[in-house]
Order: C-alpha cells, then sequence, then structure tokens
C-alpha cells in the first residue's frame, strides 16, 4: 500500500516536483499504444541513476510495484501500471552524454529520443541504423528493452546489435555494469544481450554504450509493383540469393495498396497486387549499379511497373506512400489490432495466404503490410469493436494468426513484444520448460517480484 | 451558451486519439517541458477524461490546458487529425464559463472588444518600453493586454505607435480598371505596432493596380480572446469584423497577419453560413500575390548588387494551413534577397497568443532554438508573415544576442519596388 510516508520518502530521494500523485497526473501515466488503461497510484520522474536506485531500493522494502516507462508507444501494454504502485518515467534523463567518433561509440541516457540521437551522430558523419517507426518520439531505453526494429534490420540488424553495455539499476536496487565500450568482451555472462527484449522487467535501463557505423554516402529507393504478392516474394528471394542486401525491403499487400489508394488518391494500376519499396545505401557511384542489378533479377517476376528516385525530393514521396499506410486503414473499420509476427523471408506468400483464409473464414478484413525482408508481416485486423461480435471474431483470428506463424516456424512477435497484450499466448511459442527456465532468473533477480510485474508471462 | 463548438461535440474526435505519442515528436510545449500533460496525447487524455467526469476542471488541469500555443503542429502530424488545439479551445471556454475568465482573459477581453479604447490607448503612448508599460496607470487597457505581473522586464517590446494605420489612410484606395478590389483585414499587430508593414501592403497592391478598402471599423480578429477561452468576445469581434468586411462590396479579404488569416478565415466558420462565406474570400497576402503572378513581375526588376541573406520561419496559422510555398516564391523572388532555409523553419516561435504572457519562461526556451536556428542558418534578417512572430522572434533573438532583425516579408517586398 502506498502511504502518504511514502509518498514524501519519493519526494525526498527525486524532489516533490517530480512526485504526483494527483488524479490527472495520474491518468497522465495510465495508457500507451495499446490504448488500454491502468491507474498507477503515484508517478516519479527521476533524474540520476542514484535516484532510480533509491526509489527501487524504498519500493523492495515496502513491496510495491515500480512500471519503468520511456515515451508510452509501446504497442503491448509494457509500461502500463497493471498493478498501481509506481510509474517510474525517464522523460527527464534525456541527455546524450558522449559521441566518442575516434572509438564509433556513444553513450546516452536512456529517455533520449531515438531520432534526436540518430541526427547527432549523423551530423559528424556516423550512422545509428535502428529506425523502429516510432523513431521520433520513442525513446532508446523503451528500444533496449523491446528490442525494437524497423525496415533498415534487413541490412543492419535490431537494436540488440547496437549495444555494447549498459548501466543497470536491478530490481533490487544495485547499480550495475554490463559489457562496456570495447567491439568483443566475452567476460562472464552476455548481461547485456538478456537485457535487450526484457520489457523492464529484470532492470531499469539507467545508460547505454552504442556501437556507431559510419555513416553510409547516399541511398537509391525504388518503389516496384508487383501483380501477385508471390511475385514480390519470389523477388525478396531472388534479390537476396543474387547476394545483395538491401538497406529495406519493405512490402504492402493488395489490399493495403486498395486501402492507400483509397485514402491518398495514388495513382496505381489495378493490377498491381503487391508493392515492394527496395532502397540500398553505400557509395554513390555503386548505387546505380546496384538498383539496375536488382530491377534486372526480379523484371521476370510479374512486374507491373518500377519507378525510381532520381533525388531525396522522389525518395520521400515513395516513402511517404508507405507512411500513410497506417491513418489510411482507417477507412476500413475503426478499430485495429495489430500483430507483427515473423516468419522466415521465404515463408512470407504461404503466410499471406494463410491470413486471407483466416481473414474469409472470419468475414473480417485484415491487411497485411511490413518488412519483406525479414520476414516481419503487420498484421492488422480491421474491425469495428461496437458491432456485436466483431470482438470475438478478431480474438479468435489473432490466435490462428499467431498458429499460423508458429507452423511455419516464425515467432508471434518480431518488433512490439509481449506485455501484457501477448502474455495470454506465450505457451503457444515457448515450451513450459524454457518458460520455466526464464521464469527462475525472474525469480532470483527481481524476488519480491517488484518490477513490472505481470508482464510477458502470465502471473501464476 | 456561445456558438462556438463545445467541449460535448468533440467527442468522436477526441475518441480518435489512438494515444500513439507520435505528436511527442512536435508539441513545442512537450520539448521545453518533457511532461506528459504538455503533450496534445496528454491533453486529449485529459479532456476525455472531463467528458467522463474522471477529472473536475482542478488546478492541474487548468494548468496543462493552459500548457498549450494552440499552434497546431500536433494535428498536422497526428496520424487520425486529432484537432488538439480545438479541443484546448474548447475546455478553455468551459473553464471561462464555469470559473470565470482569468484576470488576464478579462483584460483581454475588456480591451480587444473595444477599438476605441485601443485607438485612445495608442495615441497617448508612443513609443512604450517594457518598463513604461508598467508606469501605465492601472486602469489603463494596455495594462490590461500586457498586464504588468505577467510582463517581464527583460522582454522586448515592439513600439506602441501614435497614430494607429487605419487612422492614417483613407478608407479607400482607388486602383486600375479591371482589377480586383480587396478589404484589407490589417489586425491590431498592423494597426497598433507595426503601421510600416500595411504601408508596405499598399505599395505591393497599387504596383498591381489592386483597388483596397480599408474598413475604419473593424476590430481584432479575436484569436487571443479564442487563447483566453473568452467565447463571448469572440463572438462580438466576429459580428463586427463580419459587418466591417461585407460593407463594401470586395473580391478577396486579404490578411497580412497569419492569425488573422487563422481567426476570420477559419476559426468564425462555426458561428454561421455567412462567417463560412467570408472565410472563402479570405486570403493571405502572399497567397494573393502569387495568383496574381507577381513573382513573374519580380524577376523582370534588376538584380540588386549586394544581396542580404534571408531566412523565413513558418508561422503555425499559416504552415497548419498547408501555406508554405507563397511567402518563399515571393521571398526568393525579390532582387535584393538571397534566401537561405533553416532549419525547423516550421517550429511554433512560442508566442500562441496569450501563451508566452502566461508562460513567458517556457515562451523563452521554444523561442531560444528558433534563435538558435536563425544564427545557424547565416541569415541577417528573418522574415516572416505575422505581426505577432515577429514581436516573439525579435525578443528571441536580442536574448540571445544574435543581432539579426526580424521583418515582415512585405517590408522587403516596399524596399525592392519602385515607389
Ligand atoms: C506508431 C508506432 C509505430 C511503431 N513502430 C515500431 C517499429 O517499427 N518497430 C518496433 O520495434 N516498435 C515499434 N513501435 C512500438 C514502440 O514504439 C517500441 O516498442 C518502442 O521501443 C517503445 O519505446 P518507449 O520509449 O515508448 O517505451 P515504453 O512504451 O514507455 O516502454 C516499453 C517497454 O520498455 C520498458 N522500459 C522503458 N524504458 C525502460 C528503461 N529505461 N529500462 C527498462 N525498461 C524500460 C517499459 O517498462 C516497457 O516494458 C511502434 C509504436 C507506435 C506507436
Ligand atoms: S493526438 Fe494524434 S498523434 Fe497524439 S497520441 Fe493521439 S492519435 Fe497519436
Ligand atoms: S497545439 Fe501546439 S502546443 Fe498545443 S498540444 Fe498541439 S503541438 Fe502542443
Amino acid at each position: 500500500m502506498l502511504t502518504l510516508a511514502i509518498v514524501k520518502k519519493l519526494e525526498t530521494i527525486v524532489g516533490a516536483k517530480n512526485v504526483y500523485t494527483g488524479k490527472s497526473d495520474l491518468i497522465l501515466y495510465s495508457y500507451d499504444a495499446t490504448q488500454q488503461k491502468f491507474l498507477p497510484e503515484v508517478v516519479v520522474r527521476p533524474a540520476s541513476t542514484a535516484e532510480i536506485a533509491r526509489v527501487m531500493q524504498l519500493a523492495n522494502a515496502e513491496m510495491i510495484p515500480v512500471f519503468p516507462r520511456g515515451a508510452g508507444s509501446g504497442f503491448t501494454g509494457g509500461s502500463l501500471p497493471t498493478k498501481g504502485g509506481i510509474v517510474l518515467t525517464t522523460e527527464r534523463m534525456d541527455r546524450i552524454l558522449e559521441i566518442d567518433e575516434e572509438n564509433l561509440i556513444a553513450t546516452v541516457e536512456p529517455g533520449v529520443v531515438t531520432e534526436q540521437f540518430q541526427l547527432a551522430v549523423e551530423k559528424v558523419g556516423l550512422f545509428y541504423p535502428p529506425d523502429p517507426a516510432s523513431l521520433k518520439f520513442s525513446t532508446l531505453g523503451g528500444n533496449v528493452a523491446e528490442c525494437a526494429g524497423g525496415p533498415r534490420c534487413v541490412k543492419y540488424g535490431v537494436t540488440k546489435d547496437y549495444i555494447l553495455g549498459l548501466e543497470v539499476v536491478t530490481p533490487t536496487g544495485d547499480v550495475i555494469t554490463t559489457g562496456g565500450p570495447t567491439m568483443k568482451g566475452v567476460v562472464g555472462y552476455d548481461l547485456t544481450k538478456l537485457m535487450c527484449g526484457s520489457e523492464g522487467t529484470l532492470g531499469i535501463i539507467t545508460k547505454i554504450v552504442i556501437k556507431l557505423l559510419p555513416l553510409p554516402e547516399a541511398k537509391k529507393t525504388m518503389l516496384v509493383l508487383f501483380d501477385s504478392i508471390d511475385g514480390a516474394a519470389q523477388a525478396v528471394s531472388a534479390i537476396i540469393r543474387g547476394k545483395i542486401i538491401p538497406t529495406t525491403l519493405e512490402f504492402m499487400d493488395g489490399r493495403t495498396i486498395d486501402c492507400v489508394r483509397q485514402a491518398t488518391g495514388l495513382q496505381v494500376p489495378e493490377s498491381a497486387r503487391a508493392v515492394l519499396i527496395i532502397e540500398v545505401d553505400g557509395d554513390r557511384e555503386f548505387l546505380d549499379k546496384q538498383a539496375e542489378k536488382i530491377a534486372g533479377i526480379i523484371r521476370p517476376l510479374g512486374v507491373v511497373e518500377t519507378r525510381i528516385a532520381e533525388t531525396p525530393a522522389e525518395s520521400e514521396a515513395l516513402w511517404q506512400i508507405r507512411r500513410s499506410v497506417s491513418a489510411s486503414l482507417r477507412k476500413v473499420n475503426p478499430d485495429k489490432f495489430n500483430e507483427d509476427i515473423c516468419v522466415p523471408r521465404s515463408k512470407v506468400p504461404e503466410m499471406i495466404r494463410k491470413i486471407d483464409a483466416i481473414a474469409e473464414r472470419h468475414g473480417i478484413p485484415i491487411v497485411n503490410f511490413g518488412h519483406a525482408g525479414d520476414g516481419n508481416i503487420h498484421v492488422n485486423i480491421m474491425i469495428d469493436k461496437k458491432v456485436p461480435g466483431e470482438l470475438e471474431k478478431a480474438e479468435q483470428a489473432i490466435e490462428e494468426v499467431f498458429k499460423g506463424a508458429l507452423e511455419l516456424g516464425g515467432t508471434m512477435s518480431g518488433e512490439h513484444g509481449v506485455g501484457i497484450a501477448k502474455a495470454p499466448y506465450i505457451p503457444l511459442e515457448i515450451t513450459p520448460q524454457a518458460a520455466a527456465y526464464m521464469k527462475t532468473i525472474k525469480r532470483a533477480l527481481d524476488p519480491n517480484n517488484i518490477l513490472n510485474p505481470g508482464k510477458i508471462f502470465l502471473e501464476d | 451558451m456561445s456558438k462556438l463548438k463545445q467541449l460535448e461535440a468533440f467527442r468522436e474526435e477526441i475518441e480518435q486519439c489512438v494515444k500513439c505519442g507520435a505528436c511527442r515528436a512536435h508539441c513545442p510545449v512537450f520539448a521545453a517541458e518533457k511532461y506528459e500533460g504538455r503533450v496534445a496525447r496528454g491533453k486529449v487524455a485529459l479532456a476525455q477524461s472531463l467528458l467522463a467526469g474522471e477529472v473536475d476542471l482542478e488546478e492541474k488541469v487548468l494548468e496543462d490546458m493552459s500548457q498549450c500555443l494552440l499552434c497546431g503542429s500536433c494535428k498536422a502530424q497526428c496520424p487520425n487529425k486529432v484537432p488538439t488545439d480545438e479541443i484546448v479551445a474548447a475546455v478553455r471556454r468551459r473553464i471561462a464559463e464555469q470559473k470565470g475568465l482569468s484576470s488576464f482573459g478579462k483584460g483581454i477581453a475588456a480591451v480587444l472588444g473595444r477599438p476605441k479604447l485601443m485607438n485612445a490607448l495608442a495615441k497617448t503612448g508612443g513609443a512604450f518600453s517594457a518598463l513604461l508599460f508598467k508606469k501605465l496607470p492601472k486602469d489603463s487597457g494596455l495594462r490590461l493586454r500586457f498586464p504588468a505581473p505577467y510582463l517581464e522586464a527583460d522582454r522586448t517590446l515592439p513600439p506602441i505607435t501614435a497614430r494607429p494605420f487605419r487612422e492614417r489612410v483613407p478608407e479607400v484606395i482607388p486602383g486600375q480598371a479591371g482589377q480586383p478590389t480587396v478589404a484589407f483585414f490589417t489586425g491590431c499587430g498592423i494597426n497598433y505596432m507595426y503601421p510600416a508593414v500595411g504601408e508596405a501592403f499598399l505599395q505591393a497592391l497599387k504596383f498591381l493596380g489592386v483597388t483596397v478598402v480599408i474598413p475604419k471599423d473593424q476590430a481584432c480578429c479575436g484569436l487571443p480572446a479564442v487563447s483566453a477561452g473568452a467565447a463571448g468576445t469572440v463572438e462580438k469581434l466576429a459580428a463586427q469584423n463580419l459587418a466591417a468586411l461585407t460593407r463594401h462590396k470586395v473580391d478577396y479579404v486579404v490578411t497580412a497577419c497569419a492569425s488573422c488569416n487563422a481567426g476570420i478565415g477559419k476559426v468564425y466558420g462555426d458561428l454561421g453560413e455567412e462567417y463560412r462565406q467570408l472565410g472563402a474570400k479570405t486570403r493571405d497576402i502572399f497567397v494573393f500575390l502569387v495568383e496574381q503572378g507577381l513573382p513573374g513581375k519580380l524577376a523582370a526588376l534588376p538584380k540588386a548588387a549586394r544581396r542580404t541573406r534571408v531566412t523565413y520561419h513558418d508561422p503555425c496559422h499559416l504552415r497548419t494551413q498547408g501555406i508554405t510555398k507563397e511567402p518563399r516564391a515571393i521571398l526568393k523572388a525579390l532582387p535584393q534577397v538571397e534566401f537561405v532555409e533553416m532549419a525547423a523553419a516550421g517550429t511554433c516561435c512560442g508566442l500562441g497568443g496569450t501563451y508566452s504572457v502566461y508562460h513567458y519562461e517556457t515562451s523563452k526556451q521554444i523561442g531560444a532554438k528558433k534563435a538558435a536556428s536563425i544564427a545557424e542558418s547565416g541569415a541577417e534578417l528573418v522574415a516572416t508573415d505575422c505581426p505577432g512572430c515577429i514581436m516573439q522572434l525579435q525578443d528571441s533573438i536580442n536574448h540571445a544576442g544574435g543581432g539579426q532583425r526580424a521583418v515582415h516579408i512585405l517590408e522587403l517586398l516596399a524596399e525592392a519596388l519602385p515607389e
């Protein structure tokens, strides 16, 4: 129970003006992008590792749950205070501490917004590739906790591939560092990787040591229209078999094209039933050759039309088509369930066919787009919650989609994590033995189950 | 009850917010304060809770609702186009209704609703400095408009003109036959603080042979009253302006102030069909000038030997209407100007009507970013299309010790045109 005395103690730790207990303040930290709502009992906004450590010690002593929060842009409810308690936000810890151009390393606080960091390193000719679609507002701490990924992952990998080390406040309030500013390091268990994707259940990330790359000189974007999803999928395999790894390989299915066409008046021939946006980056002189080679490889695969951007503005216009997808879906139905399954690259068409069958069986529209290059499909189940029965149908469809992905050797989530949204489905993917192994780790590190309880696993 | 939309009428728009958080990237207040109550998502969530009866108009809610520039940046970038600015304005009207206008809001309502008083005040003033403002008698309306407790000593304010612009010019200035007739909606900024912009406006339209009508009885557009939640004042001003602007037969109503453009062009729309017709006729000066083919005519003028580096600041009230190309087109066509684009030209300068008076410290922080962008661009002048922005930009530059000058594009245009 949160008493006045505990609030007072929190105030001495982080300062009275960074502790909130008013109803309106609690509402402000009660939601994330899942649109579910759970009221915390108190919100704290610490400014340092030491403050967070003291908050955790207090929480352990008083047995109060703590819910770490970045920008609250998560799609699975990871930051929601499902049991009341303390929401601990990193909003105030938003400094880029160092950009080390000699070693291509940077150190940041967890509340730094991803795009702000990208822009800062690009200014000195460096490159931080992970680019979740939420990069303009999500935080690096949240990205590490969810192991976020984006379109550039095909070539460059996901967040964890760029994290060299962390400073972490443990669930019991100790401060540890994992890894460090070296490219190699094999002393002890790899706790850095364990923390990546741990969804705020194993520790609070307070500093992040990040690996950087040299900024590629240029990029080239092309949009290719295909007469079938199979053509597009074969194109993906063919490109990769041709020993070219593009920066991005984004696809949209026929239904997605219809939505965008309706919403934006996009001029696309009726015969186009799938789209790939292909981008390559690297030295300028080498890009034209690569684009030509790609065009050659995919030409026989049912290409209806190829558009190649010649200027950054044209490239931006092509990406704008991809970005308009999300909003245009609302034309189909008001409510959207966005799942982010991932299957082996070659299984994308089979998965799409399965999803189409599920959509037909339940009589609800499902729209698919995503990152074909890594088999990550955003499955959007579009319903109107107000129509009786639709919600149940959607829930059934979601489970069938997950099962379908697992049958093909895939996973329920490529990007968004488990949180509370996917916790009920965990047994579909993780064996009881593996789940027990994971829970043993959690129990050992967080004996009082204080940190982000009830996330990833349903509580027994 | 006011005809302006009530909070209840926004229920559906409020439900459209999917809590994605995208607005966190675009809200200037949030960028300065990093707290969920300051961002669009938070304000929408609070409005939602107000409607659901989960919270009352308690102190913290009032504070969060006051922390909005009504700049519309969130709406422009929101995937679902949630009109947070309009929702906040509706909440502020509710606040005014239930709690009464704040002392500051009262000052706004008292002065803006009475143009005669504003004229009289301007005449007694001459060149006012911030300090002089504080020495004004207690009952002075100007003091109400910029009430001393809110007015920091270190704030640069333009001098108040001794003779308001509309008193200097005839009501009708005939142009050439065959050219359109326009009504010039001057707004308070030009009338009382920047009459030179008004003169430049006339010079530009004379160059094109356009007939200009400047109705004497026009009033403030009402945006400061919108911002304060003073619904009654907004409606009174709207009615007065409608009458003034329809008394003459004109083809267009032209503004040279982004806020006025949004005021008479958009905000009045809720009040009825005649207001919507007025809105449809309303043009920003640069949209009008481009429609009239001015860039082509400017191209024919001889290029200046020395050109001044000028950058452009997008006023929110034009940017969110998609008016970004036309002011730049004119600037770029000017023979004495070398145009440079600055970073983040499209972020709010931090004025936000009454916002900067209430929250001067945050407003200064927002302005400081703008001043840094201006400095980084290497420009000597920052031009824009809104007297309010000019005032704020100059204040921000002075705080940063930048030395650049903030001007209206019309002033640069007038410089280029033959006498
Ligand atoms: C429009 C939109 C597009 C998106 N696109 C993508 C995408 O392309 N790829 C993708 O991977 N995701 C995407 N997401 C999901 C989301 O943005 C990511 O999961 C992101 O990493 C969350 O960051 P956040 O700062 O908002 O974290 P939050 O949502 O606040 O928290 C997410 C999780 O991280 C934990 N956490 C936060 N900070 C810390 C910390 N310092 N230490 C420990 N735990 C912490 C929280 O407890 C929670 O479990 C998208 C979301 C939206 C709304
Ligand atoms: S206002 Fe728009 S951008 Fe902001 S959270 Fe809501 S839907 Fe997202
Ligand atoms: S209108 Fe401007 S200040 Fe207000 S919430 Fe939107 S972006 Fe923020």
